[in-house]
């Protein structure tokens, strides 16, 4: 991917100050840059997302397959998989989330500073997939945690979760620092951290966040079947 | 190596008070195992382990059996006098009965030494409910450690003079064992789009039936 593709404006980000699109591209061809604070700061954090290094099944080997020389996840700057929370941008929560993992997974979010991004990667991740109904496994980490990006998959290719990540990058440059769609991070109002769930004598405690997550309405269907 | 009946007969030789079964196996496996009384397993495990003829000197794996309680049907021909004065009617009576249930723990051994094995042993607590104790072999092998600490964990079964017996798996605040019989799971069931089976009956339980008009 070449530099000038990762300095255009995405397509739903606004033009900077009161040009057009087209206007800037012009002036970008005789050498003269305009941008806004907001588009070089989410061009910034786009291109070093850092990852949390932590793997919970076999989906952490396809992350770690991402992150080699064939696939390399380097070259979207996400590379630096850090082993404290408190300096990553990403979590992604490769693989199956048991109920016994399921609160450190939560504490370890609420440790990791703001902006911060979650993925959810392989079935498992997203709803439990092939264990859903085991005893011990969470039916989705959305049941704690806002996920941004869901990779399905079992587990998805190196490519998946690399096409994952772009569309995490494609996500944060469209944000916005003020007005009232503005990031979630930069609003007062939205929590960052999300009560962490207590193991009890039958299930865990709570067995979800319903501010987070409330289980879809059944579809009913009207006419034959 | 020696048969099963071979080696329990040398077993019954060696330990006269203790209770050896030969427990068959029908199936196509037919991976026969004994049944050792409790009281005098950890014995007979340290025997087997150091026979000079067997050496079982490693567990390969431990696991556990729920035995839940069963009614079983028994049919008896009685021969009943007819009252007009004809021959006897044969008819059928049927009894049931509650056989009782049990946890049961099985342990593969074979011998590095000798390369020889596998030979099945296992344990029966006395009942699922309060005497479900058992001795622990972890003194004898020592990879038995873990398993007989998942066995506690999953089916309930406390062995006696485990090193460290806590549960594997599940967390400590945890009451149920879940691969019980007679587990009963957390209500915990979520909408899908498609539930079938087991699935389906418990979504009719959370969910009205959808509606069809004609």
């Amino acid at each position: 991917m070449s530099t000038a593709d990762n300095t255009r404006a995405p397509d739903p980000f606004p033009a900077a100050g009161n040009i057009s699109d087209d206007e800037r591209e012009e002036l970008r061809r005789h050498g003269i840059l305009m941008t806004s604070l907001e588009e070089l700061y989410n061009w910034g954090r786009s291109n070093s997302i850092w990852p949390i290094q932590f793997g919970l099944a076999c989906c952490a080997i396809e992350m770690i397959a991402a992150a080699t020389a064939r696939f390399d996840i380097a070259r979207f700057g996400a590379e630096i998989f850090r082993p404290s929370p408190r300096q990553a941008d990403l979590m992604i929560v490769s693989g199956t989330v048991t109920k016994k993992m399921a609160p450190q997974v939560v504490r370890l979010w609420n440790q990791m500073p703001e902006p911060k991004y979650c993925i959810a990667m392989g079935a498992c991740a997203i709803s439990g997939g092939p264990f859903k109904q085991g005893y011990n496994v969470l039916k989705g980490i959305d049941r704690f945690l806002p996920v941004d990006i869901y990779i399905p998959g079992c587990p998805p290719r190196p490519e998946a979760l690399l096409n994952g990540l772009m569309q995490l990058q494609k996500k944060i440059r469209g944000e916005h620092l003020t007005g009232p769609d503005a990031a979630r991070h930069t609003r007062a109002d939205v929590p960052g951290e999300f009560p962490v769930p207590t193991f009890g004598e039958h299930d865990l405690e709570p067995t979800r966040n319903p501010e987070v997550w409330t289980p879809p309405a059944p579809i009913t269907r009207s006419g034959k079947g | 190596m020696e048969s099963l009946e071979q080696i329990r007969d040398r077993l019954l030789a060696r330990f006269p008070g203790a209770s050896i079964t030969l427990v068959t196996n029908p199936g196509p496996a037919a991976e026969h195992s004994l049944l050792l009384s409790a009281e005098h397993a950890r014995k007979i495990a340290m025997f087997l382990r150091d026979d000079a003829a067997l050496q079982l000197d490693y567990c390969s794996n431990a696991t556990g059996i729920d035995w839940p309680d069963k009614e079983v049907v028994e049919t008896k021909k009685v021969a009943v006098p007819d009252p007009a004065g004809g021959p006897d009617k044969v008819v059928e009576e049927k009894t049931t009965r509650l056989e009782p249930g049990y946890l049961e723990s099985v342990y593969h051994l074979y011998s590095m030494a000798l390369r020889h094995g596998p030979v099945v042993i296992r344990m029966r607590t006395v009942n699922r409910s309060n005497r479900v104790t058992l001795p622990s072999l972890t003194p004898v092998w020592r990879s038995c450690d873990f398993q007989e600490r998942e066995i506690y964990d999953l089916y309930g079964i406390v062995f006696d003079g485990h090193p460290d017996l806590r549960r594997l798996l599940m967390w400590d605040e945890f009451k149920d064992h879940p691969m019980r019989k007679d587990y009963v799971e957390p209500d915990d069931f979520e909408w899908e789009p498609t539930p079938h089976g087991a699935v389906l009956d418990r979504a009719k339980t959370h969910y009205p039936a959808p509606e069809v008009k004609p």
